[in-house]
């Protein structure tokens, strides 16, 4: 019967590379989407680590101007390239506005710091910069990798959850057209299926080369969708590095993620092709 | 063996009453004749003796299953006690002969010691020896008919029944057909044969049953029956 799955796959060349054909788009649109998604998660990464150092003022500095004015002597620690000012009721506002403002309520100024948002020449001489900013008198504390890049998280989550979505429903489409894809194939075997029924095959026996059939299909669809994905993640990065200023992006290598990327395809594969095999004959076994 | 007992049979796409109270008896080894004319319901009884469409109401047992109850998974097991012959031939194309009986065993899950042994064996019993190696096209239809036959036999079924077996052959194969299967009937296989053709059931001495607008009309009337 095993056999009988792979004759099929040779009777309906057409069809089987349709299937195998729909299963690989899918498979390449999703692991696209995914693919930027855990770009996007390295370039926040990134950014991150490049992101700003924040100096707090020593709480006995409550008045603003006394505060501002430390800005000058940070401004000549080494490394330093620039130094914004902000005063704790900003800073109070700008938490406020990214958290449940009904947390907030009652919480004073007094609690958040005058601040310093620093940006560094050189982020491989964080380490002793920031303990030079500590030197400096008035300051009480310095933060680094601490502002997060709000709004690469953001993008980020959107993509995640747009990715999550469009792989629930290209999962559906393509078991949808799996499914009729084998439904057509086993529509020119229905005389086969029928006398079957008929000298007493179970149901498991009659299912089982579309089972086999379909489990190779995806097998097939899946193995080709990784290597499509492989060429594609490759020449889509390359070109995107040779545009940009080197250095800049450094995209996640495709050899980190194959074993994963190359498992995920396969079991999704096989789901796809399995329960589309199952889904197609359903009706051919109710008689 | 068949019971019939006020069996009733609609379809619920045309809600034609196909079958209206019948009542039939086959017992172990019997040959029978169904005869009727066209959409007395002939068809939709031996439908009701598969499996393949179920009741309203009455009693169906066959080969001592209870088909208003029997559950769908259990559809093979009786199938396997029934070998089922149609007009059609309904034969595999691209399988040669032997395969084409062969199958019939492979599916059921035989040995193949076993299909080795058994389906030469069946083969000659129908008069198909030598014929083996030939696709259903690269025979007559008497030839596939035969073929048909002998998958019906190969699982050793209790009965068979065959709707219409030789409606698509001359007069002559009609006959040496109904022979080969009084000949399966006198090895011990209770027979079941639909069929119009009023010369064919007169010439043999076997018990009729005639079916009109889903009713046993008559019943017994060995070797002579006619319909106006
Ligand atoms: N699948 C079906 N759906 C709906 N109605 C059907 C179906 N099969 C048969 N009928 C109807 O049931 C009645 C009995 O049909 P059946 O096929 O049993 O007759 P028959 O005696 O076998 O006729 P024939 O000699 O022409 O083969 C007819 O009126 C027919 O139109
Ligand atoms: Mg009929």
């Amino acid at each position: 019967m095993i056999r009988e799955g792979f004759r099929s796959i040779k009777t309906h060349g057409l069809m089987s590379f349709a299937t195998v054909t729909i299963i690989m788009a899918c498979l390449i649109i999703m692991g696209s989407v995914a693919l930027l998604a855990l770009n996007i998660d390295r370039l926040i990464d990134d950014l991150e680590d490049q992101n700003e150092v924040v100096a707090f003022v020593d709480d006995g500095l409550a008045d603003e101007e006394e505060a501002k004015a430390i800005g000058n002597e940070i401004l000549k620690v080494n490394n330093v390239s620039s130094v914004e000012f902000v005063s704790r009721a900003q800073a109070m506002e700008n938490y406020m506005s990214k958290y449940d403002k009904s947390l907030m309520e009652g919480i004073d100024e007094t609690v958040f710091r005058h601040r310093f948002i620093i940006k560094l020449h050189n982020i491989e001489m964080l380490k002793e910069t920031k303990l030079a900013l500590e030197e400096v008198p008035g300051v009480a504390k310095v933060r680094a990798h601490q502002e997060y890049a709000n709004t690469f998280v953001r993008i980020r989550n959107i993509v995640s959850g747009v990715s999550l979505v469009l792989m629930a429903i290209l999962v559906f489409v393509s078991m949808f057209i799996m499914s009729n894809t084998i439904k057509l194939a086993t529509f020119s075997r229905r005389e086969e299926i029928a006398i079957m029924k008929m000298v007493g095959a179970s149901n498991g026996f009659i299912r089982l080369p579309f089972v086999i059939e379909g489990l190779v299909l995806g097998i097939l669809g899946g193995g080709l969708g990784f290597l499509a994905q492989w060429g594609l993640y490759n020449l889509v990065t390359g070109s995107l590095m040779d545009s940009l200023a080197e250095g800049f992006l450094s995209p996640v290598q495709f050899m980190d993620v194959a074993p994963m990327v190359l498992v995920i395809y396969l079991a999704i594969g096989v789901l796809i092709g399995v329960f589309g095999g199952v889904n197609a004959i359903r009706n051919y076994l109710k008689v | 063996m068949v019971r019939f007992e006020k069996v009733k049979l609609t379809y619920d796409n045309s809600g034609t009453l196909a079958l209206d109270g019948v009542d039939l008896k086959v017992d172990e080894g019997e040959f029978v004749f169904l005869v009727g004319p066209s959409g007395s319901g002939k068809t939709s009884l031996m439908k009701l003796i598969t499996g393949e469409v179920r009741a309203d109401s009455g009693k169906v047992i066959v080969n001592d299953f209870d088909m208003m109850r029997i559950r769908r998974r259990k559809l093979p097991k009786m199938r396997r006690t029934l070998g089922v012959v149609f007009q059609d031939y309904r034969l595999i194309e691209n399988m040669n002969v032997y395969d084409n009986v062969a199958f019939a065993m492979r599916v059921v899950g035989a040995s193949g010691r076993d299909i080795r042994r058994r389906v030469p064996y069946v083969l000659e019993l129908v008069g198909l020896e030598g014929r083996e190696k030939r696709l259903p096209s690269e025979l007559s239809g008497g030839e596939q008919q035969r073929v048909a036959i002998a998958r019906a036999l190969v699982n050793s079924p209790r009965m068979i029944v065959a709707d219409e077996p030789t409606g698509n052959l001359d007069p002559v194969r009609s006959l040496e057909l109904m022979l080969l299967f009084e000949k399966i009937n006198e090895m011990g296989t209770t027979v079941l044969v639909v069929t119009h053709e009023k010369e064919l059931v007169n010439a043999f001495a076997k018990r009729v049953v005639k079916i009109e607008d889903g009713h046993v009309i008559s019943d017994g009337g060995e070797g002579y029956f006619s319909y106006e």
